[in-house]
C-alpha cells in the first residue's frame, strides 16, 4: 500500500494531495491527528518530507507535527511491508504463549519488531488486543486474523503469502 | 422485525469474524435467496453474543436455537434441516460439559444463566446497522422521556439516585460528574465519549459500539440535555475500524430520523455528534490526555484541577464518560433509578461487563450483577480452568490492577472490594491464570507495557517504571538479589505516590499485588534461581534422560549453538555452559527424552 517517495522528494501531485487533505480539515491544527490519519492511509507512512508539507499548510512548526507522529504508535515513519504482520501481545494472548509465536516469526523472517523485509514483502509489529481473545494467541496479517496460532504453524502461515 | 417468520442471526463480533462468520453470513443469504425463502426468513449480522470460545455463533429466532462453532459449509444444513423441516441440527448445538447433553436455548447454559444484560442488552439481538431495530427495543424512548417529561435537574437526580459509577476504571459516581459539569456555564459545552479502550485483554467497549452503537448516541444526547451541551465527541481508537464504521452509520441514521441534530423531538434541544480518532496511546484513556489528543496534541495529561467539567475540550466545560457507562443510561431512564439500584451491592450498583480470557474454558464477554463472586464468574460462567489445571490467579484491572489468588475467590466483585484486595475494577479485563503462569513474568509483562505507554511527561512514571522493569528483568534472568525485592517495593510505592496521572499512579499495582500474594515465587527466582512455573527461560535447565534417548541426533542437529554432543545411536548430552535455553531440542525430541526443569 505504501506509495514510493523517490529520492526523498515528493512529486508535485503528491504535495497537492497532502494540501488537499489539510484543506478538507480547514487547515486547522486541532485536526492534526485526523489529517495524519488520512495522509498515512494515502501514502502508507509519514516520512519527514510529508510532515514538512503538513506543517507548512497548518502554519505550525515541523517539530509539533513530528512530536505528534512519534507520540502515537499508530503512525509510522517507515513504510510497512506489503503484508504487515502484527502479533497480538494483549494479556490473553500473552498467557497463551504469544511470545513464542513472536519469536518464531522473528526467526522465520529474520526481522526484529518494527522492521520490514528487504523485498518489502513483510513487516513485523506487535499490537495490544484486537478483541479476539477467544482465539488466543492471534496474529493479524493485513486485515486477516489467524487464531489459535502455534509456533509450528507459523511457517505455513508465512508460506501463504510467498 | 414483524413480517418475517424466522430470523437467522450471525455473530459479527471480531472473534467470530476471524473464524469466517462473514462467509457464514454470505452463505446463508445466498441459500435463502436460492430457495426463495427471502420473504419469510431474514438473515442479519449482529454484534457479539459474548460466548467467543464457541464461535462462530448463529442464532435462530423465534425458537432461540443457539448454534456453536458453525462453519460456512454448515449453512446449507441449517437451512435445509432447521429452517425448512424444523429439525434442529444436533451436532452444532452446545454440549453441556457436565451433563453431556445438548442444550439448544442459550438461557439454559451455565455461561448465560447468571448473567444480567443491561449494557449488552442489544448485543447479539439487533442489526446494529439498522436504527429501526434499536427503536423496536425501546431505543430513543429514554431521550424522548427526558426531553418531554423531565428537567435537566431531574435527569441528573435520577442518575445520582441510580448509583451508577464510571465503568472505565475509576468508579466515580456518574450523576455527580454530570452535576459538576452542569454547574459551569459557557457559550459552548461538550459531552465526550471515551472509546479509547486500551487495556490489553478488554474489548467490551468495542463490542457495545459494534453491537449497539445507538445506545451510546442516545445516552450522550441525554447527558448533553442534562448538562446543557449541544455537541458530542466520540474519541475512538483507529484500531477499531468496524466500530468506527457502525458509529458513522448510526449517526447518519439518527440524524435522518431527527433523533440527533436540530430540535430533537420538536423541542428546542439540539445535539450533534462527531468522531475523533485516537492513534494508539494507552495514556489517552486518562481524560485530560484524551482531551489534548482530541485537540490535535500529544496525548499528555495535565494536573487536575481544573477538571474537564470546568475547563476541558477547547477550554470549555466538558463531561467525559466511558462507553459502558453511557450504555447503562437509557435503561436507567426507562426503567427508573429504583429498578437499577436494586441490582448490585451497597456501594456498587448495577452490572459490570467483563472480558473473560486466559486459561479458562469459556472465553467471552459477560455481564454480571455487581457482587457476583470471582468463583461464580470463573467456575460457573467460565466453566473452570482449561485442561483441568490448577487455578493460580486472576488478573483484574489490566495494567492498573493486580493478581488475586484463590483466597479471594469468594469475594463479591465490586469497586471497593477489588481495591481492598489490592487490585481494581479497571475497564473489566479478567485474565485467568493457571499453574504454568509465572507471576514475576506477568508483572514484567505489564511493566513492559507501561514503559512503552508512559507518555514521558513526569519523571516518576517515565524513569521509575523503566527501573522497575529492569529489576524484574534482572530477577527473571536469575541475577536478582533479596535487596532487589525491597527496592522493587519501595520504588513501586514512590511511583504510585508521585506520578502525575492515573497511569503512573496505578502502574506499580501488578508488581505490588504479586509481591504481596506470591512473595515465595519471587524468592524462588532470587534465592533458588528457579522459576516454579517453568516460564523463565534463563532459569530453566534442559537435560537428556540417557534411558530414553535413542541417539537419533535430531536434537544435536537442531541446536543453534552446538551445545549437544553424542554419537549416533548413543545417548546425547547437553553442555549447560553453552546452552542458551532456547528449547529447540525439547520441541524436536520425538521420544520425550529431554526434560525441562
Amino acid at each position: 500500500m505504501a506509495v514510493i517517495i523517490e529520492n526523498n522528494t515528493l512529486k508535485p501531485e503528491q504535495i497537492e494531495k497532502i494540501k488537499n487533505i489539510c484543506k478538507s480539515h480547514g487547515n486547522n491544527e486541532n485536526n492534526l491527528i485526523n489529517i495524519l490519519h488520512e495522509t498515512q492511509s494515502t501514502f502508507g507512512y509519514l516520512p519527514k518530507e510529508v510532515q514538512e508539507v503538513i506543517a507548512e499548510e497548518l502554519n505550525i512548526p515541523v517539530g509539533r507535527v513530528f512530536g505528534v507522529v512519534t507520540f502515537y504508535s499508530f503512525f509510522t515513519m517507515v513504510p510497512k511491508g506489503e503484508h504487515p504482520i502484527s502479533i497480538c501481545l494483549g494479556t490473553a494472548c500473552y498467557v497463551r504463549g504469544a511470545e513464542k509465536i513472536l519469536e518464531e516469526f522473528k526467526k522465520e523472517l529474520g526481522l526484529e519488531v518494527g522492521q520490514t523485509t528487504k523485498d518489502g514483502k513483510f513487516s513485523l509489529s506487535c499490537l495490544r488486543c484486537i478483541g479476539a481473545c477467544g482465539l488466543a494467541p492471534v496474529v493479524m496479517i493485513g486485515e486477516k486474523v489467524y487464531g489459535r496460532v502455534t509456533p509450528a504453524s507459523v511457517k505455513d502461515i508465512i508460506a501463504e503469502y510467498k | 422485525m414483524a413480517k418475517y417468520k424466522m430470523h437467522i442471526l450471525c455473530c459479527g463480533g471480531t472473534g467470530c469474524r476471524a473464524s469466517k462468520s462473514d462467509e457464514i453470513l454470505e452463505n446463508f443469504k445466498k441459500i435463502i435467496l436460492e430457495k426463495n425463502l427471502d420473504d419469510e426468513v431474514q438473515v442479519i449480522q449482529t454484534g457479539c453474543f459474548g460466548f467467543c470460545e464457541k464461535g462462530p455463533i448463529v442464532k435462530i429466532l423465534p425458537d432461540n436455537t443457539f448454534y456453536t462453532e458453525v462453519t460456512p459449509e454448515d449453512a446449507l444444513e441449517i437451512v435445509e434441516e432447521h429452517v425448512i423441516k424444523g429439525r434442529k441440527v444436533k451436532r452444532l448445538l452446545y454440549m453441556d460439559p457436565d451433563k453431556k447433553e445438548h442444550i439448544s436455548d442459550s438461557k439454559h447454559m451455565n455461561f448465560y444463566k447468571k448473567q444480567i444484560r443491561i449494557a449488552l442488552r442489544n448485543c447479539g439481538f439487533i442489526n446494529p446497522e439498522n436504527i429501526e431495530e434499536y427503536i423496536a427495543r425501546d431505543g430513543y424512548m429514554a431521550i424522548g422521556k427526558c426531553l418531554t417529561e423531565m428537567t435537566p435537574e431531574q435527569v441528573i437526580a435520577e442518575i445520582k439516585l441510580s448509583g451508577l459509577r464510571g465503568r472505565g476504571g475509576g468508579g466515580f459516581p456518574t450523576g455527580l460528574k454530570w452535576e459538576f459539569a452542569s454547574k459551569y456555564h459557557d457559550d459552548q459545552k461538550y459531552v465526550v465519549c471515551n472509546a479509547d479502550e486500551g487495556d490489553p485483554g478488554a474489548f467490551m467497549d468495542r463490542s457495545i459500539l459494534e453491537g449497539d452503537p445507538h445506545s451510546v448516541l442516545e445516552a450522550m444526547a441525554i447527558c448533553g440535555y442534562s448538562i446543557g451541551a449541544n455537541k458530542g465527541l466520540i474519541y475512538i481508537r483507529a484500531e477499531y475500524p468496524l466500530a468506527i464504521e457502525r458509529l458513522k452509520i448510526a449517526i447518519k441514521q439518527a440524524k435522518e430520523y431527527g433523533l440527533l441534530g436540530d430540535n430533537i423531538f420538536g423541542t428546542d434541544f439540539s445535539f450533534d455528534i462527531t468522531l475523533r480518532l485516537g492513534a494508539g496511546a494507552f495514556v489517552c484513556g486518562e481524560e485530560t490526555a484524551l482531551i489534548h489528543s482530541m485537540e490535535g496534541q500529544r496525548g499528555e495529561p495535565t494536573p487536575k484541577p481544573p477538571f474537564p467539567a470546568e475547563s476541558g475540550f477547547m477550554k470549555k466545560p466538558t463531561n467525559v464518560n466511558n462507553v459502558e457507562t453511557f450504555a447503562n443510561i437509557p435503561v436507567i431512564i426507562n426503567k427508573g433509578a429504583n429498578w437499577f439500584n436494586k441490582i448490585g451491592t451497597e456501594k456498587s450498583k448495577g452490572t459490570k461487563v467483563f472480558a473473560l480470557a486466559g486459561k479458562i474454558n469459556n472465553v467471552g464477554l459477560i455481564e454480571v450483577p455487581m457482587g457476583t463472586t470471582l468463583r461464580e464468574v470463573i467456575y460457573e460462567i467460565g466453566g473452570g480452568i482449561k485442561s483441568g489445571k490448577e487455578f493460580k490467579a486472576v488478573q483484574t484491572g489490566g495494567p492498573s490492577g493486580g493478581c488475586l489468588t484463590k483466597d479471594f475467590l469468594d469475594t463479591p466483585i465490586d469497586y471497593d472490594n477489588l481495591v481492598a484486595a489490592g487490585s481494581m475494577m479497571g475497564s473489566g479485563g479478567m485474565i485467568v491464570m493457571d499453574e504454568d503462569d509465572c507471576m514475576v513474568s506477568i508483572a514484567k509483562f505489564y511493566m513492559e507495557f507501561i514503559v512503552e505507554e508512559s507518555c514521558g511527561k513526569c519523571v516518576p512514571c517515565r524513569l521509575g517504571t523503566k527501573r522497575l522493569y529492569e529489576i524484574l528483568e534482572k530477577i527473571t534472568r536469575g541475577n536478582g538479589t533479596m535487596e532487589d525485592l525491597d527496592l522493587l517495593k519501595n520504588l513501586s510505592k514512590t511511583v504510585k505516590a508521585t506520578s502525575l496521572c492515573g497511569l503512573g499512579q496505578t502502574a506499580p499495582n501488578p508488581i505490588l499485588s504479586t509481591l504481596n500474594n506470591f512473595y515465595d515465587e519471587y524468592v524462588a527466582h532470587v534465592r533458588d534461581k528457579k522459576c516454579p512455573a517453568g516460564q523463565c527461560r534463563h532459569l530453566l535447565k534442559f537435560e537428556i534422560d540417557p534411558e530414553k534417548c535413542v541417539g537419533c541426533t535430531v536434537c544435536a542437529r537442531n541446536c543453534p549453538v552446538n551445545a549437544i554432543t553424542g554419537t549416533v545411536k548413543q545417548p546425547h548430552t547437553i553442555d549447560q555452559e553453552i546452552c542458551i535455553k532456547c528449547g529447540a531440542c525439547f520441541q524436536k525430541c520425538k521420544f520425550g527424552a529431554i526434560s525441562k526443569k
